[in-house]
């Protein structure tokens, strides 16, 4: 079983901070991490290499130069190899460019049976990437995928959906999008670490996967970002001061009026005793 | 002149039902389509079981029912496909579908089949005076801004749009509009089949339908506490809530995570305890009818949202509602 896993660098979310004048989010942004839920991809695939012997895996990322990080980390927790989509062409790229990239990488690298991704990345959080990869790639996908079984040719793959759960059985090759549940992610060792940095990692641009510059980036986007705001927020807001337990007392009494306009008090429903 | 399209609006079908979450779409559908004079089309796909004149009541003009009873279940492949097969045969200007499973798997999928632009999880529309563009609007970077995403060059412009963005309209028995059934030929054969749909137990759909929603932050301090926080939603008949923060820290499982990644809730009612108020957490719970804040930071952001703030600790907070609800109850059994 030859799988690939889509992985992205993301922003790491523990150094944000808020600008206490402006409300707005304040990020190092040399402080970057592998997306949360690609650590989940990469320990499904290799978890899937582990019970089938001679399965490969692949990590593919698109991004800067310094994406080549999260390629080591993929290889640290299972992945065999990983290839680099970097070059300005590809800068800009909405979620339409970067699947038509990913996706002529994916033909370019060849031959896989499973394509595994995160369901979404925390930065963008628009979880189009894996379905619009798979259409471009002309395969099948299921999103949203908490248990995977391979069996034969196909796979079981389970669904978390709104109101519950659904099975589909899915001859391969397929792309499948997974949710936090399907797994947990050991820590890598150290050992692994020093393992996954004798990998080398190909460093691909538009030419190394037959692609037209024009298809990339910005010039390939479909969408642009047309302006950016900050929230207008304001309610008209009644304070309470309540830095004392009568303070509080009162203003748990304020709480309860609320609701008793609204209509909203259970009245005597035996919760008290 | 150029012929407009019209806006058309995806029907969400579950367990072969059209789920009431497609009023919203249509309310949206309506207040694009009265900007630039165009009839407003709902499109399920593949189900034949439906009240189709209650569309036409909450503002469809038409309803386009494609290749009724074809899909009983959802499957990715064909439900895409008779949605590319739809927008080429109609035409829209605009598509919007609900940013739920259904939406937001075979929206994308579309998407890239047509090479058109498509936003995730908006939370506004608008169309530019300027030049009749959709004004799609969403939460970016994960961060406190708001970014204005156009599709400039191709058709049809697409989004998925959060739930709860938006009030549907009350059902009009007055009017009047036209119900179509299309069938479309798929080519080729499926490479998924259904096995099986099993209906959660979880209360996950009555936090999103609850009166009133408690939620914890970080400000509620520790497990104890949240489980305090908890027992009071309990007493209260409230759907328990919880920031991303909470739930990192093991305090609340996923399914209670309000915001962005979570929910999104729009109860009578919201009350946040000890929740800074991060746009991800607004953006899943904005909508809410009246806003109770609890914080001892003043310049919490989430104030900037409440009708009611309440500056003080939040589990004290949790514990002055607590006796002030068993106060009541009993008040209520003596009477």
């Amino acid at each position: 079983m030859d799988i690939v896993v889509l992985i992205k660098q993301v922003p790491s979310t523990a150094n944000t901070r808020m600008d206490p004048e402006t409300g707005v989010m304040i990020r190092d942004a040399s402080e970057t991490v592998l997306n949360p839920l690609d650590e989940h991809a990469i320990t499904e695939a290799a978890g899937i290499k582990g019970r089938f012997p001679g399965s490969t895996v692949t990590a593919i990322t698109m991004g800067p130069p310094a994406a080549r990080r999260v390629l080591l980390e993929a290889c640290a927790r299972g992945a065999d190899r990983g290839i680099l989509l970097s070059h300005k062409a590809f800068g800009g790229s909405d979620t339409l460019a970067t699947s038509r990239i990913l996706a002529a990488a994916i033909g370019k690298a060849g031959g896989f049976d499973l394509i595994l991704a995160g369901e979404k990345a925390t930065d963008g959080e628009t979880g189009q990437t894996g379905p619009m990869t798979a259409a471009f790639l002309n395969l099948p996908v299921v999103t949203f995928v908490n248990r995977l079984d391979v069996e034969g040719d196909s796979i079981v793959a389970r669904r978390l959906v709104e109101e519950g759960e659904e099975e589909v059985l899915v001859r391969l090759p397929a792309l499948v999008t997974v949710v936090r549940d399907i797994n947990s992610p050991p820590l890598p060792t150290v050992r692994q670490y020093v393992i996954a940095k004798k990998i080398t990692f190909p460093v691909w641009g538009p030419q190394d996967i037959g692609m037209e510059e024009a298809d990339a980036g910005l010039k390939g986007s479909a969408t642009r970002v047309a302006k950016i705001f900050s929230p207008r927020l304001s309610r008209n807001t009644t304070y309470l001061e309540a830095g004392s337990e009568e303070k509080m007392a009162a203003a748990a009494t304020a709480i309860l009026e609320v609701l008793k306009v609204r209509d909203l008090m259970k009245k005597g429903e035996g919760h008290g005793s | 002149m150029e012929v407009k399209g019209n806006v058309m609006v995806l029907a969400e079908v579950r367990s072969r039902n059209i789920h009431g979450i497609t009023y919203e779409m249509i309310a949206w559908g309506r207040r694009l389509a009265e900007k630039t004079n165009v009839l407003v089309d709902c499109l399920v796909l593949g189900t034949g079981e439906g009240d189709w004149e209650e569309l036409v009541r909450r503002g469809a003009d038409r309803v386009m029912v494609v290749n009724p009873g074809m899909l009983d279940n959802f499957l990715a492949t064909p439900a895409a496909s008779l949605l590319v097969s739809a927008i080429r045969g109609e035409g829209p200007d605009i598509l919007i579908a609900p940013a739920t499973t259904y939406g937001r798997t075979i929206m994308p999928i579309a998407a890239a089949r047509l090479g058109t632009g498509l936003t995730a999880d908006c939370t506004d529309l608008d169309i530019d005076p300027k030049d009749g563009l959709l004004m799609q609007t969403r939460p970016a970077i994960g961060g406190n801004i708001m970014a204005t995403i156009k599709t400039p060059r191709t058709k049809p412009q697409m989004a998925t749009v959060r739930p709860r963005s938006i009030k549907p309209l009350p059902a009009d028995s007055g009017r009047r509009g036209e119900v179509v059934m299309k069938d479309y030929s798929l080519d080729g054969e499926w490479p998924e089949r259904f096995i099986s749909f099993i209906r959660s137990e979880e209360s996950d759909a009555n936090l999103e339908s609850a009166e009133i929603v408690l939620t914890g932050g970080k400000g509620i301090k520790s497990r104890d506490n949240f489980r305090q926080l908890g027992e009071l939603a309990g007493l209260m008949g409230a759907g328990l809530g919880a920031t991303r923060d909470a739930v990192e820290a093991g305090w609340a499982p996923f399914s209670c995570q309000v915001g962005l990644t979570g929910k999104t809730v729009a109860p009578k009612v919201y009350i946040a305890a000890g929740v800074s108020g991060k746009i991800q957490h607004l953006a899943g719970m904005i909508t809410s009818e009246y806003i109770v804040a609890i914080n001892e930071d003043p310049k919490a952001q989430i104030f900037k949202v409440a009708d009611l703030g309440i500056i003080g600790d939040a589990p004290m907070a949790v514990q002055e509602l607590t006796q002030a609800f068993r106060r009541h109850s009993k008040k209520g059994e003596g009477a």
